[in-house]
């Protein structure tokens, strides 16, 4: 069917949340009290905001994440062209893969890869 | 003979002759609508119901009898029940994040379903780089689950989405590693294609022992990129009562649990796809009575029979291994599965070259 396909899927998607969350807004009865509206922590009352700062160790995770993603959309070409270029294109890969490994274990030297 | 796209290309026909082909093309796309979700709204209740009996098979106990035959109508129940429960958005939530994830997680769902191959010639979207649209738009998961775990104002929350996104965006490298694999054997990112190179043997078969390392990595990858057990942390209910969707309930809830389950249907579809071929019947070489007699299966059976065995497969993990612990996860991903996939790419690069697959 084409590209119109995706704007077909994306519509309903929508559609049927929408539907769902409505229907369900029609059939159900809302009450509103204090105790309902606070956060969940297990029976105990809420104690100060979630918004708070963070673990560090899962931010390093995406910064490492994002080099190495770069690097698998570079190999989708590489992949696809690999069978016609021949062994040119495994002594190349191998190079950029030495290269890629070389700042892997950079990152694992300083520590990023270590949880903390 | 009986096939899903003889029936399409009737519908086209029959469609363009009655209204011209405008309203024909109109209507086609609100009939692919409907069908996307009807086939959604299937799967959900199939799946939901299979994971309680795969595990009541596993664990030797019923599960669940009560409703309709061997309990087979629990799922729609249980619908029910979710529909008329009361949708609530705490009071310290940010009210559009919290209220637009769920629609995010649905979209990514249903966005996948367009390069699926689900029978011969039947698909919504035969694109030329499907295995790179497929790469892109899973990773647009992760964007729903953090938005529910920040917008509910929840510690649980927080917690489940925080490691919920360094999971997923982890596991994509290995997957995306491990599913270039195959791309290199077949030389194309299309999943036409992909499947027509299939039609001697499988991939699992023909590539010898850096494909099935390949498949085996991309199991452990789709496994923890839809936060399924073992790698369950995103919702580790003994540490984080439900993860990510703590604070949502009624149907908000039931949409994010639908999602998730599409998104199992959809890695296995996809690994399917490519180690075992499809809807490709099992073909053997040149043995040509085999392979015809093997035609004669549907080549719709072929793809959810195929789908439905890996799917049994994750749900088996979950009561084979125990859960992991955030730091063993990363350690697993980083030292361990990410330097295996690069070398076993390599080595399959190196079979492709000197053409040793059959």
């Amino acid at each position: 069917m084409g590209a119109a396909s995706l704007i077909v899927l994306i519509i309903a998607a929508v559609a049927f949340s929408t539907i769902a969350i409505l229907i369900a807004k029609v059939v159900t009865k809302s009450t509103t009290n204090k105790q309902k509206g606070e956060a969940i922590e297990c029976g105990i009352p809420t104690k100060g905001p979630s918004w708070i700062q963070f673990n560090v160790g899962y931010y390093l995770f995406a910064l490492i994440f994002l080099i190495f993603d770069v690097e698998l959309v570079f190999l989708y070409p590489w992949a696809v062209a690999v069978k016609q270029t021949g062994w040119m294109a495994l002594i190349e890969i191998v190079i950029f893969f030495f290269i890629l490994f070389a700042g892997f274990l950079y990152a694992h030297k300083k520590g990023a890869l270590k949880w903390v | 003979m009986w096939s899903f796209s003889e029936i399409a290309k009737n519908i086209d026909l029959w469609l363009n002759d009655l209204v011209g082909s405008t309203w024909a093309l109109v209507l086609e796309m609100v009939i692919a609508g409907v069908a996307v979700i009807g086939l959604f709204a299937a799967l959900g209740l199939v799946l939901v119901i299979m994971e309680r009996k795969v595990a009541a098979w596993i664990q030797i106990r019923l599960g669940p009898n009560r409703v309709g035959p061997k309990g087979m109508f629990q799922s729609m129940a249980d619908t029910v029940k979710l529909l008329v429960k009361e949708g609530m958005t705490p009071d310290g939530a940010d009210r559009l994040l919290f209220n637009v994830a769920p629609f995010i997680a649905m979209i990514v769902a249903m966005l996948l379903m367009a390069p699926i191959a689900f029978a011969k010639d039947f698909q919504l979207w035969d694109m030329n780089i499907g295995v790179l649209y497929i790469t892109a738009v899973s990773s647009l998961s992760v964007i729903g689950i953090l938005m529910a775990g920040w917008a509910s104002n929840n510690k649980y929350s927080l917690l489940g989405a925080m490691r919920s996104g360094a999971q997923i965006v982890s596991y994509e490298l290995s997957g995306g590693l491990a599913i270039l694999a195959v791309v290199v054997l077949t030389g194309s990112i299309s999943l036409t294609d992909i499947i027509k190179a299939q039609e001697n043997g499988w991939w699992i078969f023909k590539g010898h022992i850096p494909v099935i390392i390949a498949f085996i990595i991309y199991i452990i990858a789709v496994t923890a990129e839809t936060n399924r057990a073992p790698f369950d942390l995103a919702e580790a209910e003994s540490e984080l009562t439900a993860g990510f969707h703590t604070e949502y309930s009624g149907m908000k809830f039931a949409l994010f649990f639908l999602a998730e389950y599409i998104n199992v249907f959809i890695v296995c579809a996809i690994g399917a796809t490519l180690f075992f071929g499809g809807w490709m019947p099992l073909h053997i070489g040149n043995w040509q009575a085999f392979n015809h007699i093997m035609d004669y299966i549907p080549s719709s059976v072929w793809f959810f029979g195929k789908t439905f065995f890996l799917i049994f497969l994750i749900m088996w993990f979950r009561w084979t291994f125990p859960r992991l612990r955030i730091d063993q996860l990363l350690n697993l991903e980083w030292k361990y599965l990410l330097p295996i996939s690069m070398i076993n790419l390599l080595l399959v690069t190196l079979i492709a070259i000197l053409g040793w697959h059959f």
